[in-house]
Formats: C-alpha cells, structure tokens, sequence
C-alpha cells in the first residue's frame, strides 16, 4: 500500500498537530457529515462499508450503531481505549501519533447516533495520552468543532477523557462502563445490551479506538472505496501488533487478508538468526496457541479465514510470535497468570479457576508438579468453558487447552514422573 | 394469554406469568434448581454460575419466521451448546429446560468443586452448618475428593467484626454479593461492599459503627453460607439442635413474624432459652425480613432484674406475698363503695389483657386509658388501610403520602417497603418539618414547621388553596389510582397527633381514597398493640395527670409513666391507690400498692393487631418465669373474686368473648389466625435453604378485620368536631419529641449488645439555635422546665430547620409533646 | 472539613463538570487520582472527603480503591518503577532486566529502596510490547512511560530522580 489511512503519522510528519491534520483532509469528514448528512446516511454508509470492530470481537459496526433504540434520550458514546490486552499497542499508537483521526472519528460515530457527550474511556496507564487529549479536546473546542452548535448546524458535542487505573477487565464493554460510573469494573449481567441500557442507564455505543480512526476515511472517500481493500468479508485496512520472538516489532497497518506468513517474514523480518517459528497467537494472551507450518503460514488474517482455517479468532490482531527457545509451559503459566491477576472475581468458574489453573502452573513452573497435573490443568480450563459470566474467564482457557495439547512435551519437561 | 407462557421443566409442563425466570418456574413444579446468587427478593446477576441448565427453544426458520418441525410433526426444538443460567434466563413460550442431563449435572458439580476450592469445609465447628445450601450440596452431589491442593488453598481471617453485630469468616464467604446487595439495593445502606478483586475479593465496611444499617441481620439469613453470622448467636448452638417457636414481634406497630430458635440449657436450670429469632415468612407484613432491633432486643426476657412474686405494700415497704394475698388486696380495694377506678395501660400488652382489663373497669365505672401519646386508633378502624392491602403490590399509579413520620426509626420494616414501592414506580410524597431517610425516594418533599402538620394536609383537601411549591404534589395525590396516608408522630404531641389524624381522616375520605384495596389511613403507632388497645376500648387522655391524680384505684399495666415523668410521678403520689401489672421494677412499680409480676411476651400466648389490623397470634416460645402470670389471667382473677366472669384459662377464650363484645372483631377467631397458605416467592423447602435460613411460616398469617368502611358501614369520624392544639410558646427553646428506634426503652436496655448504638441522652438543635444559644456539639447543658431539669448534651444538626430542635423519646428526658425549656450553660471550673 | 476539597478546589471542579450533574459518582476514580497524587497512596482520611464530595458511601470508595491497581491503599516508594514482564515483555527480556535492577537496588521484585524513594514492581502488559524491556513510573501525581530499556539506561533515570529529591530537600 503507497499511503498509509490509520498510520498516517508515517507519511504524513507532525500530523499530530491540528494544523497539520487539517491540511491533509483533517475533518472534511466530520464537516462535510454535520452540514449535510442525516445520521441515518451516515449509519448506512458506515454499514455498506463493512467496516467491523477491531476490539477484537469483529461486530459490524454499521449494525451496531442502529441498535441504539431512539425513544430513550440521551445517547452516549464510549470510545474504548483500555487497550490492555498482552501484545496489543495499536491504539495507543494511533492516539499519540494520529489523534486526531481517531478524535474526528469518535465525534462522526456520535454525531450519528446523536450523543452529545462522549466519552474516551483509557486504561489509567495512558496517563500522558490522556492529558494530550484533553488539550487536544480544547485545541478543536477553541476553533468551534467541538461544543455547542457545531459550525453552525445545530449540533453540540462535548468529548471528555476518563482514566481507568489499571484493571483488564474494563476494557470488556460493561466492565468499562462500571468503571466509568465510578464503580469496581465488574461486568453486567447481559441482556440488556450497552446499545439498550449503557452508561448511567442509557443508550450507550462503544467502540475501539481503531475502529472510530477508520471512520474519516470511510465518510470522506465512501463504503465503495473503503471495501477496495481487505476481503469480502473482512472488508479494509487493519493494525496488527506485532511482539514477541520477531526481529522487527512494531504496527504494521495492512489490508486484511494478508497471511501469517507476509506479516510475519516480509514485515516483521523473520524471527531472530538462528530460530525456528513455533506458535503464534493471534489475539494477544486470549488467544489458542497455534502451530506454525505451511498452512499457517499461507493462512490470511481476516476475520473469517482464522476461524474458519484455524479454528482460532483473529481477535485483536496482536500477533505474538514464538520460536523454538520458548517452552510453551512456561508461557501457558505466564498467560494463566495474567489471567489470575485479572479476573475481577464477580464469577465462581473465572475466579476460582484461574486461581486454581495458576496454582498448578506455578507448581509446575517450581518444577514440583506430576504428571497427572497436565491432565488436570487441562481439565480445569475444560470445566470452566462456557460457563463464566464475560469472555474474559472462557480467554483464560484457550492457551491453556490448546498449549496442552498440541505442545503437551513442554509441559512434561516441567514436571516429575 | 398474552401474559402467561407454557413451558416444559423437566418433562412437566406449566404454565407461569411471563417474565417469570426459569428458576422460579420451576419451583411451581417443585423441581428446585440450586442457586447462590439468586435470592428471590433480589434481581438475579447470574454470578455463581450454580444454576446451569440445558434451555432448548423452538426452532424457527430464520428467512420465514416459520416453524421447524421434526419427522413426526412436533415442533423441533434448538439446544444451545453452551448451559444457561436458569435465575437471568426468563421463561419463553414452548421452551424446555432440562436441568437433569448428564451435561447439565457436571456443569453444577463443576462450580460446585469450584467454589469448594476456596471454601475451608470447616462445616462441624460452622454456625451455618445443618441449614446450609453449600454443604447440602456438596454432600448430595460434590466430589468424593479433593482434586486441589491443600496447601493451596487460599486461608483468610476468620472472625472479621463488620461492627459488634456482624461477625465475617473471610474464608468462608463465595462471593455471592447476595449481603452487598441487600444492603445497597433493598435497604439502601451501602456500609458493606468488596475489596480488591478476583480470588482476592473480601467484604468490608467503613461505616462507623461498622456495617451501620439497621437491617445488618437479615444478611446472615441470606448468606448463604456460613460468613455472616450475627454477634449474638455464633456459636451459640447448632441448628439442629433447636426447636422452633413462632412469635410475632413485640418492638413496633408493624408486627413482624418471627421464629425464636429455643433449645434446653443446663446453664438455665435445663429450662428452654431463646437462642436467636428469625424471620418467619409473611409476605403481607414482614415477607422475610427483620430489622435489628426486633432481632436482637429480645434479651429482656432472661434479664434478671425481672419480678417474680407479687408484692404489696406493708407499712410503707414493698414486700412480697403470696399471690392470693395481693389479690385479697386489691379486691379489698375494690369492694369499696364508688371507688374511682382507672386503668392505664401500655401498648405492648395483648389483646386479651386489655380486653380483660377493659371489663374490669368498666364493671367499675372507671376509665381506660391508653398510655400513649398518639390518636386516631378509632379513626383508623373505620378508614384505615383497605382489606387486602399491601405494599408489596404497590407501584406505578399508586401513591404513599407519609407524614410526621421519621418511617426508618419509627417502623423500619414499613420504610423499606414503602422505599420498594417507590421503587417499583409508587409516587411517594414525604412531608416533614425535617429531613428524613425516606426523601430521597419521594416525588415530593414538604418541608412545613412543626405544627403546621395539619395543616399541611388540609392542602389537599378537595377546593383547598394550594401555595405554589405544593401545585405538583397535590397533582399527584389527585392522579392516584390508590392513595395511602401514613402519618407518625415525628415532633408531637397528642393535642398535635389528633389534630394530625383527623386531617389526614378527612383526606381520605374526601378524596375517597379508602375502603378499598391499597388505599386508607395508616398510623404508625408507638407500640405493638396499640391499635389493639384502641380496639378494646383504650383512649389516650389529654389530661393524664389529673386523671390519676383524681383516681382512688389505679390499675398501671405496662407503662411506666412515673419513670417517664416527674409531673405524672407527682400525680401518681396523689392517688389513693395504684396497682402495678410489671415485668420490671419500674419507678411506677416503686409506689405501687400493689405489683404483680407479668409473664413476658414470649412466655405465653396472644394476640397483636398490628398497625395494619392484621390480628397475629404469638405462642410460647419459652416457660415462664416461675411467679409470673400473664396480664389477662391476673385481671380474670381479680374480676372473679369481684363476680364478674371474665375469661383466665386460656387466651383462645378471651379472643371469643372479644369476637362477641368488639364490633370490629366478630370476624376474629383464634384458629383461624393460626391457618397458612402457600406464600409466594417460595422461599425453598426447609432442607435447602437456597433462600436463606428457614423462613417456613406453618403457625399463621394472622388476620386483618375489616375497617368499617370495608364492612360498608356508616362511619362516626367526628371529624367536625375541630380539635384544638395549643401553640407552645414562651420564652426559650421548643424541644419537640421524635422517635429513635435504639431508644432508651426499658424493654432495649437489656439487649447489651446494642449498647453502643442507642441513642444519646442529647437535644440535637439546629444550627440557628446552637448559634443563638451559643450551644457547642457535645457540650453538657442544663435544660430546665417549671416541672424539671436535667442535665444533657447538645448535639447540632445542620440539617434541621432554623428553630428546630429534637429529642428522642425514651431517652431519659420527659418530653412527650413539645414543651419549651430553658437552657443554662453549665459553668466550666477552669483548670487549675 | 473537606481537606481534599479545600486543598485542590479547581480541580475538584474540573473533575465534576466532566460528568452530568447528577452522576457525580463518576467523578470518585479521578478524585482517588488526585488524593493520590501527594503522597502516592491515598490516605484513608481522604476517603471521608471523596464520600462527601460525590455522595457515595466510603465503603464504596474504598471498593473502588481496592479494585485497581494503580491506586496504592499503603505507603511506598515515592516512584513506583513497574516493570512490564507480562508475556510478549517476556519474551524480550524483562524479566532478566528486571531481576538485574532489582540487585542494582538492593531490593527485592515490590519492594522500596531504603531511601524510600523507589518502588520497584513486577505488572503486567503495558501496551508497549515492541519496546521491551519498558517500565512506567507512578509518582509524584503522574505516569510515564520509559522504553526500549537497559539497566544502566534506567539507572541513569533512576540517578536523576534520586538528584532531583535531594535537591528539593536542600530547598525545603
Ligand atoms: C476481557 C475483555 C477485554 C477487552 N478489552 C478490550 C480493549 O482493551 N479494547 C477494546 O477496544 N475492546 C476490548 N474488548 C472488547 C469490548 O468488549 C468491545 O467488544 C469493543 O470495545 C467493541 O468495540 P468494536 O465494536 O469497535 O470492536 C474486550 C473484551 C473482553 C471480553
Ligand atoms: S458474605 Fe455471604 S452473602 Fe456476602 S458475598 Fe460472601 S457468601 Fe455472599
Ligand atoms: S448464577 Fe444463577 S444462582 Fe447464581
């Protein structure tokens, strides 16, 4: 791809700055949008784009916007910026380098479903990111593109950032917003829906970071232009983090459907001389182990073709890459423990099992574990499958299920017979 | 019908509202589903995962909305892959929930050994244990062994004191948050949540005094293991070495239902002795809830300070006597020519005491007086509370207006229903001269300055001038579909009290909000029984003290005016002779002629009627103290040497001359307040306690009689008779009466374990007054009037109004209407 | 008497009016921060403040509190030096980096330099995975992050940090 649409930062030097972004389409969009589209236009435009949810879930977010029920007032719209995932840094990367985009894109998602507050929920470590924005908030109030009546249409919207303080689990959507109603961030009972009931009881629309910087581009060079990239089903341009055993680590923004193989050797320069590639994940600490071979390799990473070839979601594109000097026991306890530190305990298989699981792992880790051990880590993962209350239990699993089994040796190493 | 669904639960099929959850659902069929979290009270959060079904619904084609069928015609029915939680799922039309496949058994026995991991199995030395779901479970289904570690497993504190009342195991509690959310969402006491998180999760409290929420004890009940348990019963006994005695709550007018678990203590000379009370389910009174004070303030029972011999004054000394004696006494007395005779009794005895006692002076000619401070018990008769009424099924179109009532302190059980009604959509109006724990739930708040409290409500009345700031609330009243008028006695009198009745009477009336279903007048009275003592002829007097003074025989039945006032004190001096029905040796007792020791409530049977007419049956829950008689049986005895048949044997027989003379209880039998009938929510059978510790009710609902207007009859409000209340003016402070439930009461006293909460022996005056009088917080004053003085503290209150200042009743000092004092700052000795 | 309140008014303010009038409970994370921001843990006579200035209960504050990390309910170190060693920080080092800082200090993975200053501790992900080893430093009311780490780098942040509290001491 010549020009970059999310990193532009890459071509584009100081677009950081709102003069710059202006001069390079900044807000043509959001202009063009609030003078003279309906929100519905926007709605649909969004949807016939395919543009899906890189939060990890991959939900159409056209279909999403339209569950916002219009007989309860007033709507919110949460911009999910916890991005805390292990081998996830896209979104902070957009907000440092590109804020803008992603801010114009916040205000065209809350134009369309009518918010006129907005919030920008960060994981608390984003601490320096957060300040910028709030001046950068200030820099679009003071030139009129945020606050009341909007250039003159009529329409007001106000953008607040709000800090978590360091917990996983509220970047899950209903964790999030307990967070941000001043609370433990435990997840909902769902029905209803943030879409139905969201923040302080209201229609809520909460979208990835990366997914609202996708949005200029989409409403300024339309559904048709946006859809010349990536695949049918997994239409666009997608950010995948890059971390691990990889000689060159980093965000790479490429059209989806480029394969395992391209990311990995032609981007990410191979993994270090002398090594093999073992495994990926590609979901961060959520994801299965997967074997790498051939039909990895040739695999493209797009919502359908992972699951469908794989078995294993794309999830967030955080691609961690494993060579041959990595046990996978000692990374299977390293996820658990994760895991462990994160669950927020509201579920007895979540909280419970992945207090169990890390029990056992570091039992193996101290090398005092048996042999029966591997059978009952797995088990346990096993019994807590499709029975916890957010996904972030059935996460906790899926390294752990899929590591024993198709690397069970490693874990023999570390036990005794 | 569009608001019923058929489903099938384990191959039977019913039929429930919809909306209904699953695993209430399938309490109909009596398939009991385990659950944790769940507590029927309580919307469901799904969190312990324990109720996993297989839920199946009918298949539909996606394109055509049309049926899927299988081969043989029926409809075909789609099982998702993963299990569901029976207590969020809420039932649909032709689901099927299976909840005994082999997949949905190992989802249980899996949270089961999951909880179990972090659970210390210490069930033989658990207060909990033998009525807990947890154990129950485990021994019916769980592993037969331990696949986690020992040393693993995470050990916490185990004697946490959430404050004197609630003791926590830490290592005992699975996080259900069923306590978290009683408090904050039911009682809206926010005083106890979690710390930190995941496996790391621990109850705590920062309230001072620890887990400060007059409800703290029903979250042992609902605990659904052993974590919570109260200060006053752990380790106590084991349940199952317990029996069970139904009784019905002595403390305020709401009459809640309870169970005194007794057993035989060597330590008590092998006599029963009440180990703790619970709740006993009534869902049109108490459902399944108790407030602290009714939990715990049964102490006085044992007290040792109680009399247990009669005794008669002999030379100007008490001494004890025979029973026969002291009755010779008094018959002597009585037998006299035109002797005027007065009875003054107290709210907390029992129908057949004061049935008895009201006999007996009428034979007399005499007077019975009810020692207390509040009016309306015949107006409530006859425009109280609808039959059938229940706050429960109060909500949206319904209207609660309560008025001079602080509804927390006063009747708690009242103020979390009203509280929940509100919440459900009832439009509450709240008018006061203070603020108070039931504002923040109201549509409507009036603030008026005390004495105004009539007319405040007259503002309601139909053509009434309506001052702007009330437009909104009176809009709402006349928008009610049903209204209710609560009124209390927040900073009065009984001048003020009867002018506050009638008012509220004549609201009622003219707005023709009563004699039905969810509408009427309701009081909230003082005592247990005082509408009972209405009922049995018993009126407040507003010359109390020349009353007594001008008796020659008092008869004084639980109340203790002299204790309570040095002018009645003064007056008592004066009459000729003053027979003392006591549990105590109270200051009335101390210049009795004549005491006779009464049994207490718990030693024998009875009736209450409760504020809400609801006549209850309690029985013995314990034997007597040897000595002791109950109130009827001592009066029966009286009236028999004086020839007057009056019933002794039994209470049973007494409620039948009652159904005979009293108008209002024809309807009334004592058989018949013993009869129950399947209650819902069904709290679980008594072997499973998923909703918490035995709240069977088999010993009775109780029964309301019927309001006059309910019977269609003509009614006698008198209402045109205005009354007339007195300004009370003069120079220095208006000091106004107000209710505290951890009062000073002789009946709380012996309950040490809430010592620390009772109120203090202060005036709390408002920040204009503390200014005036240049008055500190937590200075020690003299206060005096033209009949006493005494010595308290000040206590400021920034939320009261300007020239506002209060006094809890009971609480040492005599002010029982609103009486003018004058303040002296006590001179300091400075320091050497 | 709100100390919180009377000592950072503005803020306070500021905090509020990022949230409908009516939600103030919303406010109770970033006045934690602020009450944080001192003497990095909020002390427990601030909870009283936060109760009465958002209207919730302390017990609920300090739920809060004791929900997310990044807030600390003890005394440590005025710096808190977090080390990412979550798995992709893993796989490039950190836990050997951290491990050699740790003896560089003379402490123990959570504990405090003797000087007090210094917190060192293991977290997890940071969201700079491609920049191991890395740390971010809490104190003194703000988070930084530091990447692309080596020992003597952070030893160098370290030293100045260390000048920087010494000089402030000789100023009073
Ligand atoms: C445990 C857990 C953690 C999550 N963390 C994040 C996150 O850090 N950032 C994010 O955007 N979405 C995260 N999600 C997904 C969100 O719940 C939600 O689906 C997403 O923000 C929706 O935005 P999108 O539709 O734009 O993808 C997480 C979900 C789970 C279950
Ligand atoms: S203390 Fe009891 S009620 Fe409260 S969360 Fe723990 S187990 Fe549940
Ligand atoms: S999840 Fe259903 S009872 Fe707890």
């Amino acid at each position: 791809m010549d020009k970059k649409i999310l990193l532009r930062h890459l071509d584009v030097p100081n677009i950081n700055q709102l003069e710059v972004y202006r001069q390079h389409d900044g807000f043509k969009a959001f202009e063009k949008v609030i003078s003279s589209m309906k929100p519905a236009e926007v709605t649909a435009e969004v949807k016939s784009s395919g543009l899906r949810g890189r939060g990890g879930a991959g939900f159409p977010t056209g279909i999403k916007w339209n569950f916002l029920p219009n007989d309860s007032w007033p709507h919110y719209v949460v911009a999910n910026a916890d991005e805390s995932e292990p081998g996830t840094f896209k979104d902070r990367e957009l907000m440092e380098s590109n804020p803008f985009q992603f801010l114009e894109g916040l205000m065209l998602a809350s134009f369309a479903v009518q918010a006129n507050l907005s919030y920008i929920y960060l994981r608390g470590e984003f601490w320096e990111i957060a300040h910028d924005l709030d001046q950068k908030i200030q820099d679009l109030e003071d030139v009129g593109l945020l606050g009341e009546n909007i250039l003159g249409s009529g329409y007001s919207l106000h953008l607040r950032t709000h800090l978590g303080a360091g917990a996983y689990i509220c970047g899950e959507e209903t964790a999030l917003l307990e967070s941000l109603e001043g609370k433990m961030g435990q997840p909902r009972l769902r029905p209803p829906f943030p879409a139905v009931e969201g923040l302080y009881g209201k229609p809520t629309l909460i979208n990835n970071v990366e997914t609202l910087a996708n949005l200029p581009p989409i409403l300024l060079n339309g559904a048709d232009w946006y859809r010349g990239f990536g695949t049918e089903q997994s239409p666009g341009v997608k950010i995948f983090s890059l971390s691990g055993c990889i000689n060159k680590p980093g965000n790479y923004e490429l059209p989806l459907g480029v394969t395992y193989g391209e990311l990995i050797n032609t981007y990410g320069g191979g993994v270090p001389e002398g090594r093999t590639l073992k495994a990926v994940m590609s979901a961060g600490a959520s994801s299965d182990i997967v074997v790498v071979d051939q039909y990895c390799l040739d695999t493209p990473l797009a919502y359908e073709t992972c699951m469908d070839r794989l078995g294993a979601p794309l999830g967030s594109a955080s691609v961690i890459v494993i060579d041959d000097s990595v046990n996978i026991a000692w990374l299977v306890a390293k996820t658990v423990n994760f895991f462990k530190h994160e669950s927020c305990g509201k579920c007895t298989p979540c909280r419970e099992g992945t207090f169990w699981m890390n029990s056992i792992t570091s039992r193996m880790m101290r090398n005092e574990a048996s042999a029966a051990d591997i059978d009952l880590l797995k088990n346990v993962a096993l019994q807590m499958q499709g029975k916890c209350l957010c996904a972030l239990g059935e996460f906790s699993t899926m390294a752990v299920v899929t590591g024993i089994d198709r690397f069970r040796s490693d874990f023999e190493k570390h036990v005794r017979s | 019908m569009a608001d019923k669904v058929t489903l099938t639960i384990d191959n039977q099929t019913v039929t429930v509202p919809a909306g209904m959850l699953v695993v209430d659902a399938a309490k109909v069929v009596n398939v009991d589903i385990p659950v944790f979290c769940y507590h029927p009270k309580m919307e469901p959060v799904g969190m312990c995962r324990m109720c996993l079904v297989e839920v199946g619904r009918p298949m539909r084609d996606r394109a055509t909305g049309e049926p899927i069928l299988n081969e043989d015609g029926t409809q075909k029915i789609g099982f998702s892959p993963k299990l569901e939680t029976a207590c969020t799922t809420p039932v649909s039309e032709g689901m099927v929930v299976v909840t005994d496949t082999q997949n949905a058994k190992e989802g249980r026995k899996a949270i089961l050994e999951f909880l179990l991991t972090s659970h210390p199995l210490d069930c033989p030395v658990c207060d909990k244990g033998g009525e807990c779901p947890l154990q129950n479970l485990t021994m019916e289904h769980g592993p037969g062994e331990s696949r986690f570690i020992f040393d693993e497993k995470k050990r916490l504190q185990k004697h946490v004191p959430l404050g004197e009342l609630i003791y926590l195991d830490r290592e005992r509690c699975i996080q259900c948050a069923r306590c978290v959310r009683f408090e904050h969402d039911i009682v809206d006491d926010p005083v106890i949540h979690f710390f930190h998180r995941g496996r790391s999760l621990e109850i705590q409290t920062n309230s001072e005094p620890g887990f400060d929420s007059i409800f703290s004890g029903n979250t042992t009940d609902i605990c659904p293991v052993g974590a919570l348990t109260t200060a006053d019963f752990r380790f106590g006994a084991r349940p199952w070495e317990m029996k069970k005695a139904p009784s019905i709550c002595t403390h305020c007018a709401v009459g809640c239902n309870m169970t005194y678990n007794i057993r035989r203590e060597a330590k008590s000379g092998g006599q029963t002795v009440i180990k703790r009370a619970m709740p006993r389910q009534n869902e049109q009174v108490n459902e399944i809830w108790l407030c602290d004070k009714g939990r715990l303030g049964y102490h006085f029972v044992e007290s040792e300070a109680r009399l247990s011999s009669p005794m008669v004054r002999k030379q100007g000394e008490l001494v004890p006597v025979s029973w026969e004696e002291a009755y010779q006494v008094v018959e002597d007395k009585l037998r006299q020519d035109q002797v005027r005779m007065v009875s003054l009794a107290g709210g907390r005895l029992s129908n057949e005491d004061l049935f008895n006692l009201a006999q007996l002076t009428r034979s007399k000619n005499g007077k019975n007086v009810l020692y207390s401070t509040m009016a309306g018990g015949d107006l409530t008769a006859q425009v109280g509370l609808g039959l059938g009424s229940n706050f429960s099924d109060m909500g949206a179109g319904d209207v609660i207006f309560v008025v001079a009532s602080d509804l927390h302190q006063e009747a708690p059980i009242w103020w979390m229903r009203v509280k929940q009604a509100a919440d459900r959509g009832a439009k509450l109006i709240v008018a006061n001269g203070r603020p108070t724990r039931l504002d923040k739930f109201a549509s409507h708040v009036i603030r008026y300055e005390y004495g105004q409290e009539a007319e405040t409500m007259d503002v309601f009345l139909p053509g009434a001038a309506v001052p702007e700031s009330m437009v909104d609330a009176v809009k709402t009243l006349t928008e009610a579909k049903n209204a209710v008028v609560i009124y209390g006695s927040d900073g009065l009198g009984l001048d003020e009290s009867l002018h506050l009745a009638k008012s509220c009477a004549k609201l009622v009336t003219d707005r023709g909000y009563y004699g039905k279903v969810n509408n009427g007048l309701l009081a909230v009275w003082d005592k247990a029984n005082t509408q009972g003592a209405w009922d049995m002829g018993f009126q407040p007097d507003r010359n109390l003290k020349a009353t007594l003074r001008e008796a020659d025989v008092a008869f004084i039945c639980a109340a203790d005016p002299a204790g309570d006032d040095p002018v009645l004190a003064k007056a008592l001096q004066e009459t000729d002779f003053v027979v003392v029905y006591e549990l105590f040796l109270t200051e009335t007792a101390k210049m009795a002629d004549v005491i006779f020791p009464v049994q207490a409530q718990p030693e024998r049977e009875g009736t209450f009627t409760n504020g809400e007419r609801r006549v209850q049956r309690f029985d013995v829950v314990v034997n007597a103290l040897p000595g002791t008689q109950p109130d009827y049986r001592i009066t029966a005895r009286i009236a028999r040497q004086l020839g007057l048949g009056l019933e002794e044997k039994s209470p049973v027989l007494v409620v039948r001359q009652i159904a005979q003379k009293v108008n209002n209880y024809k309807s009334i039998n004592f058989m018949d307040l013993a009869k129950v009938e399947e209650q819902w929510p069904k709290m679980g059978r008594e072997d499973l306690y998923y909703a918490g510790t035995s709240y069977e009710n088999m010993s009775g609902l109780g029964v309301q009689y019927p309001t006059a207007a309910d019977r269609g009859e003509e009614l006698s409000l008198g209402l045109l008779i205005k009354s007339e209340v007195q300004p009370t003016t003069g120079s220095g402070v208006r000091v106004l009466p107000v209710t505290a439930l951890y009062d000073r009461g002789r009946l709380l006293q012996p309950t040490n374990l809430l010592n620390h909460r009772l109120t203090k022996q202060a005036i709390c005056f408002s920040t204009a007054l503390a200014e005036k009088y240049e008055l500190t917080d937590g200075e020690l004053i003299r206060v005096s009037t033209p009949d006493w003085e005494a010595e308290v503290r000040v206590e400021v209150d920034s939320q009261l109004g300007d020239d506002v200042a209060i006094v809890a009743r009971s609480n040492g000092l005599p002010v029982w209407e609103p009486v003018v004092v004058q303040i002296q700052h006590l001179v300091t000795e400075p320091k050497a | 008497m709100n100390k919180l309140l009377k000592k950072y008014p503005n803020e306070i303010e500021k905090i509020l009016s990022r949230y409908p009038a009516d939600q103030t409970r919303s406010a109770v994370m970033p006045l934690l921060f602020l009450a944080q921001r001192e003497e990095g843990f909020v002390p427990s006579d601030t909870l009283a403040d936060i109760a009465e200035i958002t209207g919730i209960s302390e017990t609920d504050i300090t739920s809060v509190l004791g929900f997310y990390t990044l807030f600390h309910e003890q005394p440590g170190g005025r710096y808190y030096i977090q080390i990412c060693t979550d798995l992709p920080c893993a796989l490039r080092g950190s836990e050997e980096y951290l491990e050699t800082l740790c003896q560089k200090l003379g402490v123990k993975e959570g504990e405090t330099t003797a000087d007090g200053l210094f917190t060192v501790e293991a977290v997890k992900c940071l969201a700079a995975c491609h920049r191991a080893p890395m740390f971010q430093l809490q104190g003194d009311g703000e988070i930084k992050y530091y990447e692309d780490q080596s020992v003597e780098k952070t030893l160098a942040v370290i030293e100045a940090l260390r000048e920087k509290a010494k000089q402030e001491a000789a100023n009073g």
